[in-house]
């Protein structure tokens, strides 16, 4: 092997690099695509998770999506408002208000307030679940437990404790996913201000409730009877919040015989737990 | 002369076709073969990298390489005037046809590791050294025998998609079970020879 060898193999292949990086230079020059700027400022400041909670494919289909004004400045639902507003300085508009929603099961019939119907020894899947008598839940409309939600959700935001699914405020970004893979529904997406919701989505009457859930809404209308602002009513046999017209004064919480209106205490101060005292572990 | 170049054409595009004959450049058969209209973008695409791969690597094979014995190299330095292409065709298309850019995504820039194009320069400095007319020739056909293989595909991936497949079945595994049957459709015409 000869040293000269290597030296010409080194410039050959580096020529015809060479030649072909001027040659593409040049082309990049005269096939310029005009891009917005910025598009690019926009997509530098976004969260990057491209999670698709938006509803584009991701974080650079959505910065294109705002620069051409489909898509709103406080679209992105991880970034909030820190990200809506210099979006919307980039823009040269008004943030508006973002609204903050959060994910909520509503349901807390946990293993220690629920009767169950048999023992589910199937697939791990609350989907697989359900389909085989509606899970082994007594109630129909019951959280299934096996934590399909947890399995999809991008941020580890949900866990199942006790056979229930509960989100943990801080880290749901409210992307949706979760909702979509619960078999029984029981996900909504409840703004993050709202400090009263209701967990129970049954529509059995309350005769019904009572014979397999400690914590379900057996449709008294108390709470209903007690709110001062018409926020609050039972609708297919369960309570439901306004939640427009909700003060979150408290008032329906504090008379619910059943205890089936979370409250959680004014920002500041560590949320309650929902599931109330139950050991902590799983079924 | 004129038969060996029917030979040529029809070797390239049937009886030697890249995709059904000799597996080369499955991935973008596969991955952009769901519609016609990107798969006929994806062929073009291929036809021109190829034939002017075919045509630069002739000239860098025959005025470069072999003269200063660096015959051994050929991989390396095709694959760079390859990758050179490529990326003059995807700002060519983000310029002209953004529509088919964003349509053909990722596997615009993975023509670059396309083995069909490598494969043809290779082929054709093993088989035609010495003919520029053939290489530009087999280049342009093997390409244009991988947008056939590429329509016909999304064809019937495109008639497929309205029939009721059982659910795990859809998808790729119909489209390779496709593949499969069409690659023994295309053996048949290993029988086809002129000569040449």
């Amino acid at each position: 092997m000869n040293v000269n060898n290597i030296i010409l193999a080194v410039c050959v292949v580096g020529g015809i690099g060479l030649i072909f990086g001027l040659l593409l230079a040049y082309a990049s020059h005269i096939f310029k695509v005009e891009v917005d700027e910025r598009v690019e400022k926009i997509q530098g400041i976004l969260p990057g998770a491209n999670c698709g909670s938006c509803g584009y494919a991701g974080c650079a289909a959505f910065a294109e999506a705002v620069v051409n004004g489909t898509a709103p400045v406080n679209g992105c639902t991880v970034g909030k408002a820190p990200v809506a507003e210099k979006v919307a300085g980039i823009m040269g508009v008004d943030a508006g208000e973002v609204k903050e929603v959060v994910a909520r099961v509503m349901c807390t019939g946990d293993a220690a307030s629920v009767v169950y119907k048999f023992e589910y020894s199937g697939i791990d899947d609350c989907k697989a679940a359900a389909k085989f008598g509606g899970g082994s839940k007594g109630c129909q409309s019951g959280c299934v437990g096996l934590g399909r939600c947890a399995k999809v959700c991008p941020f580890g935001a949900i866990e199942v404790k006790n056979g229930v699914a509960v989100v943990d405020d801080e880290k749901c970004q409210a992307c949706g996913k979760c909702i979509k893979e619960c078999p029984k529904a029981l996900i909504k997406l409840v703004p993050k201000k709202q400090r009263h919701w209701v967990v129970c989505s049954n529509p059995e009457t309350g005769k019904f409730v009572n014979q397999y859930c400690k914590n379900g809404c057996i449709g008294c209308r108390m709470c209903e009877k007690e709110c001062h602002f018409d926020a609050i009513h039972v609708e297919n046999n369960h309570a439901i919040i306004d939640y427009d017209k909700c003060k979150n004064c408290g008032l329906c919480a504090k008379k619910c015989p059943r205890g089936v209106i979370v409250s959680i205490p004014r920002p500041g101060a560590k949320p309650k737990v929902v599931v109330k005292d139950t050991p902590e572990e799983n079924q | 002369m004129a038969l060996q170049i029917v030979s040529i054409m029809l070797s390239a595009l049937l009886t030697e076709n890249f995709v059904m004959v000799k597996f080369l450049g499955i991935c973008p058969f596969l991955g952009v073969s769901k519609k016609v209209e990107t798969s006929i973008g994806m062929g073009m695409a291929v036809t021109f990298v190829m034939a002017l791969a075919s045509a630069f690597t002739w000239i860098v094979n025959k005025a470069l390489l072999i003269p200063f014995g660096l015959v051994y190299l050929q991989t390396i330095a095709f694959i760079l005037i390859i990758a050179g292409l490529v990326q003059f065709v995807e700002m060519f298309m983000k310029k002209s046809m953004p529509a088919l850019y964003s349509a053909l995504g990722i596997y615009l820039p993975l023509i670059t590791t396309n083995c069909a194009v490598l494969g043809v320069t290779l082929l054709n400095v093993q088989n035609y050294p010495d003919s520029f007319l053939f290489t530009l020739l087999y280049g342009v056909f093997a390409a244009l025998g991988f947008t056939l293989a590429m329509l016909l595909m999304a064809g019937i991936r495109e008639a497929l998609d309205e029939e009721s497949i059982p659910a795990s079945f859809r998808g790729f595994p119909t489209a390779l079970l496709t593949a499969g049957l069409m690659a023994i459709a295309f053996m048949g015409f290993s029988g086809f020879s002129l000569g040449g």
